[in-house]
């Protein structure tokens, strides 16, 4: 165990390929427990594939993968990987359309996953108090009863953020989640993010300098699947590699 | 409590009244056939009594597809395969009810298999002179097929067109299958020739009566599980699976055993269909099995208007009645009609008859709504917006827009 104790994601020398493409090549990140990560990088390094690997999406051909410590990632598949407390929003937002802004969040709240559970589930008391609250903190409260589908791009990023936090896991996994957002909307997700962190584990994927920046957190710099650089965002885009990469050679 | 939950919403109280008319429908029809005198205008011929108790039957196939294709987004191209087993259960108990009246007069044996020169019954027809194990086969073959099918089709994940072609490929295995004549289940010519069903002439008004209440409470009855089903936390997770799978998945569900319960459910109904519908027939053959059966009830599906309860039995009869003119006035036009009506729904009104007269009753509404409210500004963009007005008939878990199975 030794180095991957305290860590809530320890990836090393993970590899993978699609037909004879190596998305990842050789990446090795350790994220701390109650850690929040900004990982950057241009289109194609890898970020997503991490992010399904991650999640069990994608076995990788060799490498590690652990999760809390000691659970080996790569020995579980979607939903378990899910209930064991790994959240991911997608890079496009993807909420429950046909539902209602309060069902997207009964259906993402912690909980038995089987069929008669959902079948004869009713709710309590204790799940709309934990609703109240995630509406309250995503400010949806006045879109509770609406279709999700009606909502605007920001707002289901948001709600999609929300359905994570419904499902209380310990590392969430955040893939752009600013994207098409205004300047306004930017401002308030790095707000919601860093309060979420306070208590949560937490890889951010974005493109968005000014909002890593407005993070405030250690970040990775990705490119062709293994880390080029990795510090505070300063250190990062001074490193002549990664401004290389950046603006093309 | 139930009848608080109806009065709940718009969608809530269409199933009601379709509850409500089928259990009256159950009731007046064979009073209307049994106790009005035939020269009475509100006398119902019994010809009519079997066509519209197919008719029922027909509607039960139909929403059991609704279920699976409509909230699920599973397109059965074979749901005719689960009707037609339910089917054979019930025609295999007739058969052994015949005994001795066949035309061989063998106590034992059906007449094909004295023809076939067979000297014993094959195994599988044992238990089949019970009507309670043929009940329980009605809903057990069906099941467990479907168990089987689903969960090696759902687990290794093959969806969308893949999974139609398969459940296509599944109604014309057993096609094939039923038709050859070792196979013990009267091949080309299937089982036909029912006398009795427990004890009763099967050609007796009386019976007929009996079968289409039925049939209607059969119908009544599922459109009452259909709707528990769908308005439960589950039926949420079905409208999520069909929606986003992979959200769903990512948030620790599993979409194949959400899929598979469903399928089975539903190949359950198709059955108890299929049993209903052969004693008012009289006949259960291998073309019950043909692929283009199985699509016949995707348009009745699709024209009554999916991912509702009640819009694919409206489809079913409509098309049925539909059938029933054509084939009598224009025989030949039949298949050009069917065709040409599928292409139409699926342009014009994907949601089929159902949203084609709730898109009219909104327009209504936002007409008088319109004359005494301002036209809107620009929303905010930010999350603090004004609430807009909810959605009107939220039927229950519909999408605002069906999706495409794949």
């Amino acid at each position: 165990m030794g180095r991957k104790s305290g860590t809530i994601l320890y990836l090393d020398g993970v590899s993978v390929s699609f037909d004879g493409f190596r998305a990842i090549n050789n990446l090795s990140l350790v994220l701390d427990r109650g850690e929040m990560r900004a990982i950057i990088g241009p289109n194609g390094a890898g970020k997503t594939t991490m992010m399904d690997i991650v999640t069990g999406k994608t076995r990788p051909d060799e490498g590690e993968v652990f999760f809390d410590g000691e659970i080996d990632l790569t020995r579980h598949d979607e939903a378990d990987i899910a209930t064991m407390g790994i959240g991911r929003k997608f890079q496009k937002p993807t909420v429950f359309e046909g539902h209602t802004v309060e069902d997207n969040l009964v259906l993402s709240l912690k909980g038995p996953r089987s069929i008669f559970p959902a079948l004869f589930h009713r709710r309590a008391v204790e799940e709309d108090r934990r609703i109240d609250e995630i509406l309250a903190v995503t400010r949806l409260e006045a879109k509770r009863g609406d279709m999700a589908a009606s909502l605007s791009h920001g707002q289901k990023q948001w709600l999609e953020i929300g359905m994570l936090l419904a499902q209380d896991p310990k590392l969430l996994l955040v893939d752009e989640p600013v994207a098409g957002m205004t300047d306004a909307e930017t401002v308030e997700t790095a707000r919601l993010l860093k309060d979420i962190a306070r208590t949560h584990s937490v890889i951010v994927v974005e493109h968005d300098m000014h909002f890593v920046r407005e993070l405030g957190v250690k970040v990775t710099c990705l490119h062709e699947g293994s880390v080029l650089s990795e510090g505070s965002l300063d250190h990062v885009s001074s490193d002549p590699r990664v401004v290389e990469v950046y603006l093309g050679r | 409590m139930i009848t608080g939950r109806f009065f709940a919403s718009g969608a809530d109280r269409r199933v009601l009244f379709t509850i409500l008319v089928l259990l009256v429908v159950a009731v007046l029809v064979p009073v209307l056939n049994l106790a009005v005198p035939p020269d009475s205008m509100f006398h119902v011929p019994t010809f009519m009594v079997a066509l519209v108790g197919k008719y029922l039957c027909y509607a039960l196939l139909a929403l059991a597809l609704d279920l699976v294709w409509g909230y699920c987004g599973i397109l059965s191209l074979g749901h005719g395969a689960f009707f037609a087993l339910g089917g054979y259960a019930m025609g295999m108990y007739l058969m052994r009810q015949i005994g001795d009246r066949g035309v061989y007069g063998n106590p034992l044996l059906p007449d094909f298999m004295v023809f076939l020169n067979w000297k014993e019954l094959p195994w599988f027809w044992y238990g089949f002179d019970q009507f309670w194990f043929a009940a329980l086969m009605v809903v057990l073959v069906p099941g467990a097929l479907a168990f089987a099918f689903g969960w090696f089709a759902f687990r290794s994940r093959v969806t969308g067109v893949y999974l139609s072609i398969i459940t296509q490929a599944l109604t014309y295995a057993l096609l094939l299958a039923f038709f050859r004549n070792d196979m013990g289940f009267g091949g080309n010519n299937g089982l036909t020739d029912f006398k009795d069903i427990l004890g009763f002439n099967i050609q007796a008004s009386t019976t007929r009566s009996a079968l289409f209440a039925a049939s209607a409470l059969a119908l009544a009855l599922a459109v009452y599980i259909t709707w528990r089903i769908v308005g439960s936390k589950f039926g949420k997770l079905m409208i999520s699976v069909r929606d986003a799978e992979s959200r769903t998945r990512f948030l620790g569900w599993r979409p194949e055993n959400i899929k598979l319960f469903a399928f089975t459910v539903s190949a359950v109904m198709a059955g108890i269909a299929g049993a209903l519908y052969v004693p008012q027939v009289g006949i259960i053959n291998p073309g019950e099995f043909d692929p283009s059966n199985s699509i016949e009830v995707v348009v009745w599906t699709a024209v009554g208007g999916r991912g509702t309860i009640m819009g694919p039995i409206i489809g079913a009869l409509l098309v049925n009645t539909g059938k029933s003119y054509f084939t009598g006035a224009l025989p030949e036009l039949w298949l050009f009609a069917l065709g040409g009506l599928f292409v139409c729904v699926t342009l014009f009104l994907p949601k089929g008859v159902l949203g084609l007269w709730d898109q009219w009753r909104d327009r209504g509404a936002r007409r008088r709504a319109e004359a005494d409210t301002p036209p809107p500004g620009d929303a905010p963009a930010i999350v603090r917006a004004t609430p807009a007005a909810p959605a009107e008939h939220r039927a229950l878990g519909a999408a605002p827009e069906p999706q495409p199975a794949e």
